[in-house]
């Protein structure tokens, strides 16, 4: 267990952590020339396309230092605030961490708040200061940063550059000499910590633990606590690149387990696996069940495809268990799902996912937090409203209490007075101001969850120029002046653009939508207009005028090849359309609400 | 039947609106004609087995050339390819080629049909526009071209910002004026590229008012019907007996060969276009070699064609036709994607034949969309 180095990386996205671990790979002679390709463990397309890390990975080096062998255990974190529960588990599962900070943009605030995960779980921290090769870079100061941060001695701030390999050494050293070995005790009952799972179509669900006592063994019967199921463990084995069967995994280290499960969701992130016989009776704390944050209903663009749309969500919940959905039908839209994510990020990826490898069209409708309505007549049981639509009438209502987090903005000092301004209309209250440096400035908010669903991201960046860097947490419910707006086309309400929104900024919020909405309905036939009402009220509108000519004057010889063609993507982007009465809508006009400041 | 056209890549001055290929360099008038012919050459053997009923010059600006220069085309058609009985004869020209002298000598060669690019009889519009002539030009040459002609056809353009309704009714008068057979008439349109458009983009213009057009397009159909005229195709109108021989080949589907640069051909499965650049073409041709791109059309692509030509004629979309050259899956297919429009009049069913209404005609490209059918799409 002395040669054991568990570890991982925290860093922003873009600063270079990806590319670190595939250096390290390839320093230490883990993958060969033929396997190489860039950001190696970024395995899905979406995350080498997006430049972020969707899944957590876990890889095996070996590495002599010194004539003494030691196995290094990378595990890389998702990158993204809307998986920070998965970051926390496979932080869990660590000694140790590299801190990577990009030389020219210093420290941000998804790495502090990491960082504090960090720290929490003891990990050893050894700061990586990269890309000290760009002339941008700013060593020094970034160094002081650092140093004011951690409390550390400047000497202790590796200088790198994971694209020219400046400094990997060091690393490794720094790996070896300052992260502790992991302690546990082989003899002690199994207690092993699942920081991720992994669904593979044939071989069923591929969990990944690191073992913190005992150990496990190739057709051991053991038990998932949380779950409460057992199972018998087919096959052990370490991750290389590719994965290594192996008899026994023992204490300090980590692998992959697979038992033929096919689901999932029977596999939870920061679960325990322990002995089915002789289980350990202190399962590893901090397990949770993830909950989906924001709520968005999924159509299928043609109506005909809804059972497809079904079989297709169910096969990603295999190998994605925070997806939850549930069926739901509208007025507008027929029948879908109301699903739950993790953050916006996660919504847009099963987008993307069910349109890449499933081949579905889908409408993603305005998304929504989680709401909790009390009536009148018992103003003490909760109604989750997970839809605009299952809001009570509001006659019948007592109150709504709505979800608040806490965010927390590091940005430029140059920057902290438009960044109040956008908090503020987005009903944020301040809770805190702190000066890191002389330059930068962490401030904290309370704030609705929802207003962060709401063009929230783009505009920090726009507000600090880029600047700002931006995370949260959940604080629990509170009261909200909250109303529905909802928005009539042709005269026609369309239940899938109604939103929930404070009753202050209804007028405006409705104002735009009407607005946006003309930009993005193509002009049809006929006169189309647009209102958004409160209940009965009309609060405002807008008219898509009428197409009155929609045919080319000429059609001749040298004109009908292209025409046709025109004629032919035309009709391709109306089948991305949804006829609601008679109008068609275009995809993106569902999300709308979401884009009203561009 | 199958037809010939030829493309005559010049013109003296370019029209603000114009995005059709030409030249306004006369340089390369003879190699330009000594390919042409050659090209005529090459090709015969694509038109085996098929009479020639019409030969169409159009442009650019055929004009420009000669009786002698027309005739020679003319000849190496007529010696190298099977031609009908009486071929239609067409030549676009415009009023200001058209001197008394040279209307003469067409009126004795074998060009028996003049589609004259009139466009408006105000100056006003005609400058907006910067056409080579003016009015008085426009009417003289028309007056003139009458006496000698029997089968003229004028273009007409309407919903030109600056021209008010009035003048547009004022413009179908006088063309009525002339008893011209035949008349083609379209909206303008702002084509990337052009002149016009980058005048609208600067704000120099007012735009295209679609409205306007609208409305000037529902006159102009009313007036023209109403004056003997059948509307055959959406910009055009004709007389019993005077409908272009060569325009109804594109919208019936028949083969027709295209000669010259920038000249489309279809042989019913295949199309293909001559490269759209004069020095190119010429230098392609006198190595022997035709410098163009060939597609292969599917049968939905012909499905479509059909769909979206015929809805633009009077003849319609034959059902019948639609079962017998695609099979009945389309036909089916085509009635279902017409339901709507059929339930709001914008399509009719005439027995088997499906049509666009009155208030369907301005929309038709949007209606055709709608029928047209796409590849599947690969599902894994």
């Amino acid at each position: 267990m002395k040669h054991i180095r568990n570890f991982c990386i925290i860093a922003h996205i873009d600063h270079g952590k990806s590319t670190l671990a595939d250096r390290l790979l390839d320093f230490t002679g883990s993958v060969t020339e033929r396997d190489k390709k860039e950001q190696l463990l970024d395995n899905m397309d979406l995350e080498r396309e997006r430049g972020i890390t969707i899944k957590s990975h876990a890889i095996q080096m070996e590495y002599t230092y010194e004539g003494e062998k030691y196995i290094l255990n990378l595990i890389d974190t998702p990158g993204h605030v809307d998986f920070s529960y998965e970051v926390s588990r496979s932080i869990a599962a660590c000694e140790g961490a590299l801190l990577v900070v990009d030389a020219a943009q210093s420290i941000q605030a998804q790495t502090i708040s990491n960082l504090y995960l960090a720290l929490e779980n003891d990990l050893e921290i050894i700061p990586v200061l990269n890309k000290v090769d760009l002339p941008s870079a700013n060593p020094e100061e970034v160094t002081d940063d650092i140093v004011d941060l951690l409390g550390c001695d400047p000497e202790d701030v590796i200088p790198a550059s994971a694209k020219t390999g400046i400094g990997i050494g060091e690393i490794l050293k720094a790996i070896i000499e300052r992260i502790p070995a992991p302690k546990g005790n082989v003899d002690e009952p199994l207690q092993a910590l699942v920081f991720d799972s992994v669904y593979n179509p044939f071989r069923g669900v591929e969990t990944y633990f690191r073992v913190i006592n005992g150990q496990i063994s190739k057709g051991q019967k053991i038990k998932f606590v949380a779950t409460g199921k057992n199972y018998y463990a087919d096959e052990v084995g370490t991750l290389k690149l590719t994965q290594l069967p192996r008899p026994t995994i023992k204490a300090g280290d980590v692998g992959y387990l697979i038992t033929g499960i096919k689901d999932a969701r029977e596999v939870k992130v920061g679960d325990t696996i322990t002995d089915a016989d002789n289980p350990t009776k202190n399962p590893i704390e901090g397990f949770e069940d993830v909950k989906p944050m924001v709520f968005a209903g999924i159509y299928p663009v043609d109506t005909e495809d809804f059972e497809e749309l079904r079989s297709s969500m169910e096969k990603l919940q295999l190998n994605d268990a925070s997806l939850v959905f549930t069926p739901e039908s509208s007025a507008a839209l027929g029948f879908g799902f109301r699903c739950g994510f993790l953050g916006m990020l996660h919504m847009e990826i099963i987008q993307e996912r069910l349109e890449r490898e499933f081949d579905m069209t889908v409408i993603t409708t305005v998304p929504n937090v989680s709401y909790q309505a009390f009536t009148k007549k018992n103003p003490d049981a909760p109604i989750t409203v997970n839809n605009p639509s299952d809001l009570p009438d509001p006659s019948t209502l007592d109150r709504v209490e709505e979800p608040y987090i806490k965010a927390t903005i590091i940005t430029k000092a140059d920057y902290v007075g438009n960044v109040m301004s956008l908090c503020i209309e987005k009903r944020g209250q301040i809770t805190n101001q702190t000066y890191l440096t002389t330059e930068r400035v962490e401030l904290n908010f309370d704030m609705p969850l929802a207003e962060i669903v709401f063009d929230f991201y783009d505009r920090l960046k726009t507000v600090s120029r880029g600047y700002a860097s931006f995370d949260y947490a959940p604080i629990g419910m509170r009261v909200s002046k909250l109303v529905r707006v909802d928005i009539l086309l042709n005269a026609q309400p369309v239940d899938a653009l109604s939103a929930l929104i404070h009753a202050d900024n209804a007028a405006n919020i409705g104002k735009k939508m009407c607005e946006k909405l003309k930009e993005l309905i193509p002009r049809q036939q006929f006169d189309i207009p647009i209102q958004a009402a409160i209940g009965a009220k009309i609060i405002s509108r807008e008219t898509i005028k009428a197409l009155r000519k929609d045919v080319t004057a000429k059609c001749y010889g040298g004109d009908i090849s292209r025409k046709r063609k025109l004629l032919e993507k035309q009709k391709k982007g109306k089948k991305r359309m949804r006829q609601v009465g008679n109008v068609e809508i275009p995809q993106q006009a569902f999300m709308a609400v979401l884009k009203l400041n561009d | 039947m199958a037809g010939v056209y030829i493309h005559i890549p010049f013109c003296k001055q370019a029209c603000h609106y114009c995005d059709f290929h030409f030249s306004t360099s006369l340089k390369k008038k003879e190699e330009m004609l000594l390919a042409l012919e050659k090209e005529l050459l090459m090709r015969k053997e694509e038109l085996t087995g098929q009479v020639v009923d019409t030969i169409y010059f159009g442009g650019g600006t055929p004009s420009v050339l000669d009786t002698q220069e027309t005739d020679r085309l003319i000849q190496t058609v007529l010696d190298h390819y099977v031609v009908g009985e009486d071929p239609e004869i067409t030549l676009e020209a415009n009023p200001d080629d058209l001197s008394s002298e040279k209307l003469g000598h067409f009126a004795v060669s074998k060009v028996n049909r003049l589609s004259i690019g009139v466009q408006s009889f105000f100056d006003e519009d005609l400058r907006f526009m910067n056409r080579a002539h003016n009015a008085e030009q426009a009417r003289a040459t028309l007056a003139m071209a009458r006496e000698q002609f029997d089968n003229i056809s004028i273009d007409l353009i309407y919903g030109i910002p600056i021209a008010e309704d009035e003048r547009w009714k004022q413009n179908i008068e006088i063309a009525l004026s002339y008893q011209v057979p035949h008349i083609s008439s379209y909206a303008l349109t702002v084509e990337p590229g052009t002149a016009l458009k980058k005048f609208i983009d600067k704000g120099i213009v007012p735009e295209v008012d679609d409205e306007k057009a609208e409305a000037q397009f529902r006159h102009l159909v009313t007036t023209l019907e109403s004056a003997g005229f059948l509307h055959y195709e959406l910009s055009n109108f004709g007389k019993p007996g005077y409908f272009s021989r060569n325009n109804t080949a594109y919208w019936q589907g028949k083969t027709y060969l295209g000669i010259g640069p920038s000249a489309h051909s279809f042989n019913g499965q295949q199309r293909s276009w001559n490269i759209s650049n004069n020095t190119l073409y010429i230098k392609g041709i006198q190595q022997g070699r035709l410098p163009a791109e060939t597609e292969i059309l599917t049968q939905r692509d012909l499905y479509n064609e059909y769909v979206m030509t015929g809805l633009r004629t009077m003849w319609g979309v034959s059902l019948q036709r639609i079962e017998q050259e695609f099979g009945s899956h389309f036909r089916e297919y085509l009635l279902r994607q017409a339901e709507r429009h059929l339930e709001d009049q914008y399509l009719y069913l005439d027995g088997d034949t499906l049509r666009v209404s009155l208030k369907g005609k301005f929309l038709s490209d949007g209606l055709a969309a709608d029928l047209f059918m796409l590849p599947l799409e690969k599902k894994t």
